[in-house]
C-alpha cells in the first residue's frame, strides 16, 4: 500500500536510437549561451531543462533636444526611435523519448560553448541508469535530486507563473478541456502523482509538503497487469485497446446482480459492483479490448476514490493529477474525472496541468539554480517557442511525426518586473479577464482566427516598413508570417493548446512571434507620426473645452475620450479611413459618434462627479496619438483641476499602436511644455506615469482592430503600479479601449468606482453585442456597499 | 397456532453476485404430535438438508459453522449454513418447484441483489412469493445477532496477534463488548463499507468494485484456475515480490524522505512491465500478487474511511475471507502498521452468512 513517485519503469525504449538526425536549432535553441542544466529521465521520456539568455531587439524612443523651436515645424517627428539590442533570460525545456537520449547528449556536447557549467541536476527513475552516459557525454557531474521534491517545486512554479496552467476535463464538451484561472494563492493543494504507483502529497507552502499517502495500484498496475492479460506490451497501445473496449463484458455491474430492479431501487445499473467479476469463469473468452477497458476503469476508479478520501481527510478541494498514467491521455483524464465526480459527489475537482510532463525537470532545474533564486522573478510562457498542449505542430521535425514520440518544447521568458494582482479587484480569485472564451465559442473562434489570418499580410508589411534600414527585414518578416500562420492553424485544430483561447492570447502569440524574428515594435513609426499630429492639435482642443460651461465640458470630455478611441490603427475600419484620408480629424470622429453618446448615458457618471472629487484616479490608456493626447490628457487635466490625483498607466512594452510607457513620458513632457496644469501636476507628483508591466514578450496586451492592452488588469500586473494604487488610495479606475474594457475586464468587478469606455470598431463584434459599428460602450459602476 | 412468521421451514436467503447464502433452522424440539402433522414435503426438505453436506455438484453445507442448540422464537434447534454459486439459482428454483415448496405456504425472506433479480423466476417457476429485504439492514442485524449468540460457546469475533510473523501469529478471540461505533467492511464480489453507530443507526460510507470477484476473476484470467479454493491454494504457494515492484526495488531500500519501508509495494504488478520478468513468474506468483493487491487496497480504503469517520475498530466480513488467512493477516497487519497501532482489524467466524441470518431474523420478526 505504499507508493513512490518514480515515473514508470519498464521502459520500452531501452535500446538507444543513434541513427536519428535531429533538427537541431529548432529544438535545442540558444544552446550557445546555455548554463545550468537539469534532466528528468522517466520510464520512457527524457526532459531536459536549461537556462539561457536571448538577445533580441527592442524599440527605444528618445526625446530630441527641444532647446530650439524647430520641433514646431510641420514635418518634424516629436521624438526619435532607435532599435537596440537587449538581453533577456529564458528557460528552455525539451521533452523527447529516451531512445534519443544519446543523440541528444551528443548534440548538446557539440554545441555547448559555455564551459562554466560543471554540474547537471538529475531526477526521475532513469537518472541512475543514464548517469554514466550523461557524465561521459557532457563531462558534467550528475547531482541526483529527490523525485518528489522536484515534482512539487515544478508544480508550484507552473501554477504561479502560467495563468492557465490547470484545467478540468469535461466529457462531451468541445473542446474537452476547461482551463482555470489560477487562484492567486496556490496553496494548499493535493498532488496525486500516478506513476507506476500513486503518491499523494499535500503541499502547504513553497517549501512545505508532506507525503500523506499513496497506493500501489497505479500506472504500473495498468501496464503490468494489462501486458499479462492482453499480451500487449506498450502502455499507449494498452490505452488504445482500452478506448475500444466494453468493460461491461468483464465487469459485474449492479444490474447484473439486481436484474432490472435497480431502476425502482434508484440504483444506477451501470455502476461496477465487482471489477472483473464476470471473468470468474473458465468457459469464456474475453477480448483484449474489454479486459483493458475494465482494467482502466478499475484503476482509475480506485485512484479517484483514494484521492477523494485523502482530500476529505485533509479538507482540500484542489487536487492536481499528474504522472505518466495521466500525461496527455484524454482516456485516463476522462476516467479519473469521472471517478472523482462520482466519489466526491462533485465536491472535489480533478485538475490537470498543461505542463505536467515538465514538472520534474523544472523542479530539478530550480533546485540547481537556487543561488540565482529564480523564484524571485515572474516568468511567462513564450507562445512562439512552446509547443502547447498535445501539439502536433508539423513544422517541428516532420520526420519524427510518425513515431510515437516527438520533441516537445516549453520556453519561458523572465519578466523584467514581478507581476501581481491589481489590489482594487473585488475578488482576485474569481477574476477572469477575458470576456469571450474562444475555446468555448466555436463561431467566435472561427471569426477571430480568420480575422488574424487576413490581417497577417498587413502586419508583415508594417513590420518590414518599421525597419527600413534592415537588409533582412523582408526575410525575417516572411519567417514571422510562417510561424504565426502555423500557430493559427494549430489553434484552429487545438484551440486549447495554450490554455483558454482568447483574442488576447491570439495577440500575445503574435507579439511573441514578432519578437522571435526581431520586430519589437512594427507600429513605432506610425505612432511617432500620430503623436506628432495630435500634439499639434492639443492646445486648440483644450482651449475649446475651457470655453464650455461645466456640464457641457464634462460631456465634451467624455465624447473626446471616446472619439480619441476611434483612432486606432489596429482597427481595420478606422485604418481604412485614416490611410485614405489623413485629414480625417478629431471633429469628424466626434460627428461619427453623434447620437451615440446621449446625455443620459453619462448622466450617472457626471452626477456622481458633481459630488466631492475622487482622491485618485487610475487610468489605463489605450492608443498612441489622438487617443492619448486629445482624448485622455484633456480628461486627466479636468481631473487634476478638481483636485484628483491621476495615475496614468501605459504598457511597459510595445503592442500594436498602443502607447507605451516610454512614449507616454515623452508625450507628457511635450504637453507639460504647453500646459501649466499638467506641468505643475507632474512636478508635484499629482500626475504619475507608470507602466502596467504588460509587454511582450511577457504577457502582452494590445490592440488589433481594437484598442487594446489588457494584460494590465488581468491576473498579473506590475508590482510597482499595484503598490502605488494602494498607497495613493485610488478610488476611481478608468479603463479605456476595446481591448481592455470590452474584450477583457468587461465583467471585472472592482472595489471602487470604475468607468469602462470604448468604441466598438469591429462590425462583427458590434453586431454580436447588438449594436452598430462605432457604437459606444460606456459602463460606469459603483461597487455595492 | 403458529403465526405465519414462524411457520416451518425457516429459511434466510442472501443472493449475492457470486454466491447464494442460505441459512436453515432445523428444529430439534419437534414433538411426536408435530412430527405426525408435519407434511411430507417439509420432512423431506429437513432430511435432505441435514443429512447431506453437499447438494448437487456445487452446493455445500459449511458443517463447521453449524450453530447448535440455538433457541429461536421459543424453538430449539440447529442453524445450518449452506452456500452455492449464484449461477445455479435456476436449478435451486427448479428444485423448489420439484419439492413442491409452494404447498408449504411459507414465505421466503431473501436479501441481496438476487432477491430482485430472481423474484420473477421464483414466482413464475416455483410459484413462490419472495419477501425482499434490504441487504445492509440484514447484514447488520445478522452480525449483531450472531455475535450475541456466540459460536457454540466460543467467541464469534477474533483478531490476529503478530499477523506478519508466521511463527508467532495467533488467532485470538475478541469480545465485542462495545461494538459501537464500528466500521463494517463486507467483502463479497465487491466491497461495501458501513459505519455503524447503533443497532438502527448506520450509513454506507463507500464501496469499491475491487473485491472478492476481482481477485477470483483476475486469477481465472491469469492462471486458468477454476475455483476460489484453487486460486487461494495457488496464492499460498506464490511469491508476490516477483510480480510487484517494491519500494526497495526503486530506492534500493527505504524511501526515507517519505518514511516508506523498503518492503512496501510501490507498484502492484509493476515488475510485469518488463518482458523478462513477465516470463520469469509462475502462476502461483501471479495469484499471490492478485490476492495481495486486492487485499492491500481494501485495507487502504478501510483505513481511510475509519480515519474520516473517526472509528477505530474495523470488522471485516464477507466470503472473500473464507479460508483466506493470508488476506486476513495482511489486513490485520496493514491496518495496524499504517495506522501506527490506532486501528484494530476484527474478523468473524461466520464471515459471509450475516445477510442470510438477517433475512431469517426478519422472517421471524426478531428485532
Amino acid at each position: 500500500m505504499a507508493e513512490c513517485g518514480a515515473s514508470g519503469g519498464g521502459s520500452s525504449g531501452d535500446s538507444l536510437d543513434k541513427s536519428i538526425t535531429l533538427p537541431p536549432d529548432e529544438i535545442f535553441r540558444n544552446l550557445e549561451n546555455a548554463k545550468r542544466f537539469a534532466i528528468d529521465i522517466g520510464g520512457s521520456l527524457t526532459k531536459l531543462a536549461y537556462y539561457s539568455t536571448v538577445q533580441h531587439k527592442v524599440a527605444k524612443v528618445r526625446s530630441f533636444d527641444h532647446s530650439g523651436k524647430d520641433a514646431e515645424q510641420d514635418h518634424e517627428p516629436p521624438y526619435e526611435i532607435s532599435v537596440q539590442e537587449e538581453i533577456t533570460a529564458r528557460l528552455h525545456f525539451v521533452k523527447f523519448e529516451n531512445t534519443y537520449i544519446e543523440a541528444c547528449l551528443d548534440f548538446i556536447k557539440d554545441h555547448l560553448v559555455n564551459t562554466e557549467t560543471k554540474v547537471i541536476q538529475a531526477t526521475g527513475g532513469g537518472a541512475y541508469k543514464f548517469k554514466d552516459l550523461i557524465e561521459e557525454k557532457l563531462r558534467l557531474k550528475v547531482d541526483k535530486e529527490d523525485v518528489m521534491t522536484c515534482l512539487i517545486k515544478g508544480c508550484n512554479f507552473v501554477l504561479k507563473n502560467i495563468p492557465q496552467e490547470a484545467f478540468m476535463y469535461q466529457k462531451d464538451s468541445d473542446p474537452e478541456f476547461r482551463f482555470q484561472t489560477n487562484h492567486p494563492n496556490i496553496f494548499p493543494y493535493l498532488l496525486v502523482n500516478i506513476g507506476s504507483g500513486v503518491s499523494i502529497v499535500k503541499v502547504e507552502t513553497e517549501d512545505r509538503f508532506e507525503w500523506v499517502g499513496g497506493s500501489s495500484i497505479g500506472g504500473g498496475t495498468f501496464w503490468g497487469l494489462g501486458a499479462l492479460l492482453t499480451k500487449t506490451k506498450k502502455f499507449d497501445e494498452l490505452l488504445h485497446l482500452a478506448s475500444k473496449g466494453q468493460h461491461a463484458n468483464v465487469d459485474m455491474l449492479v444490474q447484473d446482480i439486481y436484474g432490472g430492479a435497480h431502476q425502482t431501487l434508484g440504483l444506477s445499473g451501470n455502476l461496477i459492483a465487482s471489477s472483473f467479476g464476470k471473468s470468474a469463469t473458465a468457459d469464456r473468452e474475453f477480448s483484449k479490448e474489454d479486459m483493458a477497458k475494465s482494467l482502466l476503469h478499475m484503476i482509475s476508479n480506485d485512484i479517484g476514490q483514494l484521492a477523494c478520501l485523502y482530500a476529505r481527510l485533509h479538507c482540500l478541494d484542489r487536487v492536481y493529477f499528474g504522472g505518466f498514467f495521466i500525461r496527455g491521455h484524454p482516456v485516463t483524464m476522462r476516467t479519473i474525472t469521472y471517478s472523482i465526480n462520482f466519489f466526491s459527489k462533485g465536491e472535489v475537482q480533478a485538475l490537470f496541468l498543461r505542463h505536467e510532463g515538465y514538472l520534474g525537470a523544472i523542479g530539478a532545474f530550480l533546485k540547481g539554480a537556487e543561488q540565482d533564486n529564480p523564484n524571485q522573478y515572474s516568468w511567462g510562457e513564450n507562445y512562439a517557442g512552446s509547443s502547447g498542449l498535445m501539439s502536433t505542430s508539423p513544422e517541428l521535425c516532420p520526420t519524427q511525426r510518425t513515431r510515437s514520440g516527438t520533441f516537445d518544447l516549453l520556453e519561458m521568458d523572465r519578466l523584467e518586473r514581478p507581476l501581481v494582482n491589481l489590489p482594487l479587484l473585488l475578488d482576485p480569485s474569481s477574476y477572469v479577464p477575458d470576456t469571450v472564451d474562444l475555446t468555448d465559442d466555436a463561431l467566435a473562434r472561427k471569426y477571430w482566427l480568420t480575422c488574424f489570418e487576413e490581417a497577417l499580410d498587413g502586419v508583415v508589411k508594417r513590420a518590414v516598413a518599421s525597419q527600413p534600414e534592415s537588409a533582412d527585414a523582408a526575410e525575417r518578416a516572411e519567417k514571422f508570417r510562417q510561424k504565426y500562420w502555423s500557430k493559427l492553424q494549430t489553434l484552429r485544430h487545438q484551440p486549447f493548446a495554450y490554455g483558454t483561447l482568447t483574442v488576447r492570447s491570439l495577440l500575445d502569440t503574435r507579439e511573441h512571434c514578432l519578437n522571435e524574428f526581431s520586430f519589437p515594435d512594427p507600429y513605432s513609426k506610425v505612432k511617432q507620426k500620430e503623436n506628432g499630429i495630435a500634439l499639434k492639435c492639443f492646445q486648440g482642443v483644450v482651449h475649446a473645452l475651457d470655453s464650455l460651461g461645466w456640464e457641457e465640458r464634462q460631456l465634451a470630455l467624455v465624447k473626446g475620450l471616446l472619439a480619441g478611441n476611434v483612432f486606432d490603427w489596429g482597427a481595420k475600419a478606422v485604418s481604412d479611413v485614416l490611410e485614405s484620408d489623413p485629414q480625417f480629424g478629431f471633429e469628424e470622429a466626434k460627428r461619427k459618434l453623434q447620437g451615440r453618446t446621449s446625455r443620459g448615458s453619462c448622466a450617472g457618471c457626471c452626477s456622481q462627479r458633481q459630488g466631492p472629487p475622487h482622491k485618485c484616479a487610475l487610468i489605463f490608456a489605450d492608443n498612441s496619438g489622438i487617443d492619448i493626447i486629445l482624448g485622455v490628457f484633456p480628461f486627466v487635466r479636468e481631473l487634476l483641476f478638481r483636485g484628483t490625483e491621476v495615475i496614468l498607466a501605459c504598457n511597459s512594452g510595445p503592442a500594436l499602436n498602443d502607447v507605451t510607457y516610454n512614449e507616454s513620458l515623452i508625450v507628457a513632457d511635450r504637453i507639460a511644455a504647453m500646459d501649466p496644469v499638467v506641468h505643475s501636476a507632474l512636478q508635484e507628483e499629482r500626475l504619475l506615469l507608470v507602466q502596467t508591466g504588460s509587454s511582450s514578450p511577457s504577457s502582452a496586451p494590445y490592440s488589433l482592430w481594437v484598442g487594446w492592452t489588457c494584460a494590465v488588469l488581468p491576473v498579473r500586473l506590475d508590482q510597482g503600479l499595484a503598490v502605488l494604487a494602494r498607497e495613493r488610495g485610488a478610488d476611481l479606475v478608468v479603463i479605456e479601449g476595446m481591448g481592455r474594457a470590452v474584450h477583457t475586464n468587461y465583467h471585472a468587478a472592482l472595489r471602487c468606482e470604475s468607468l469602462k469606455l470604448a468604441v466598438v470598431k469591429n462590425a462583427w463584434l458590434a453586431e454580436r453585442l447588438g449594436g452598430r459599428l462605432f457604437s459606444v460602450i460606456f459602463k460606469y459602476e459603483v461597487p455595492a456597499e | 397456532l403458529q403465526s405465519w412468521g414462524s411457520l416451518f421451514p425457516w429459511f434466510g436467503l442472501d443472493i449475492g453476485g457470486t454466491l447464494v447464502k442460505l441459512v436453515y433452522f432445523e428444529p430439534k424440539d419437534i414433538t411426536a404430535e408435530e412430527e405426525e402433522e408435519e407434511v411430507e414435503s417439509l420432512k423431506s426438505i429437513r432430511k435432505y438438508l441435514t443429512s447431506n453436506v453437499a447438494y448437487g455438484s456445487t452446493g455445500i453445507r459449511d458443517v463447521h459453522l453449524e450453530l447448535k442448540d440455538l433457541t429461536l422464537c421459543g424453538r430449539k434447534g440447529n442453524l445450518h449454513f449452506i452456500r452455492f454459486p449464484t449461477h445455479d439459482m435456476p436449478a435451486f428454483i427448479q428444485m423448489g418447484r420439484d419439492k413442491n415448496f409452494s404447498s408449504l405456504h411459507t414465505v421466503f425472506c431473501a436479501t441481496g441483489g438476487g432477491a430482485y433479480k430472481f423474484e420473477q423466476d421464483f414466482l413464475t417457476i416455483g410459484d413462490l412469493q419472495l419477501c425482499k429485504l434490504d441487504e445492509l439492514d440484514c447484514l447488520i442485524k445478522g452480525i449483531l445477532y450472531i455475535d450475541s449468540v456466540g459460536f457454540n460457546g466460543r467467541s464469534q469475533c477474533y483478531y490476529f496477534e503478530n499477523p506478519a510473523d508466521s511463527e508467532k501469529c495467533q488467532k485470538l478471540p475478541f469480545e465485542l463488548k462495545n461494538p459501537y461505533p464500528l466500521l463494517l467492511v463486507n467483502i463479497g464480489s465487491g466491497v461495501s463499507i458501513l459505519a455503524v453507530y447503533s443497532k438502527d443507526n448506520y450509513k454506507r460510507v463507500t464501496g469499491t468494485s475491487l473485491g472478492g470477484g476481482t481477485f477470483f476473476g483476475l486469477c481465472c484470467l491469469l492462471t486458468g484456475c477454476t475455483t476460489f479454493e484453487e486460486a487461494l491454494e495457488m496464492a499460498s504457494r506464490g511469491d508476490s515480490t516477483k510480480v510487484d515492484k517494491l519500494v526497495r526495488d526503486i530506492y534500493g531500500g527505504d524511501y526515507e524522505r517519505f518514511g516508506l519501508p523498503g518492503w512496501a509495494v510501490a507498484s502492484s504488478f509493476g515488475n510485469m512491465m518488463s518482458k523478462e520478468k513477465r516470463e520469469a513468474v509462475s502462476k502461483e506468483d501471479l495469484a499471490r500478487a492478485t490476492l495481495i493487491t486486492i487485499t492491500n487496497n481494501i485495507g487502504s480504503i478501510a483505513r481511510m474511511c475509519a480515519l474520516n469517520e473517526n472509528i477505530n475498530q474495523v470488522v471485516f466480513v464477507g466470503n472473500f475471507l473464507r479460508i483466506n488467512t493470508i488476506a486476513m493477516r495482511l489486513l490485520a497487519y496493514a491496518l495496524d502498521y499504517w495506522s501506527k497501532g490506532q486501528l484494530k482489524a476484527l474478523f468473524s467466524e461466520h464471515e459471509g452468512y450475516f445477510g442470510a441470518v438477517g433475512a431469517l431474523l426478519e422472517l421471524l420478526k426478531i428485532p
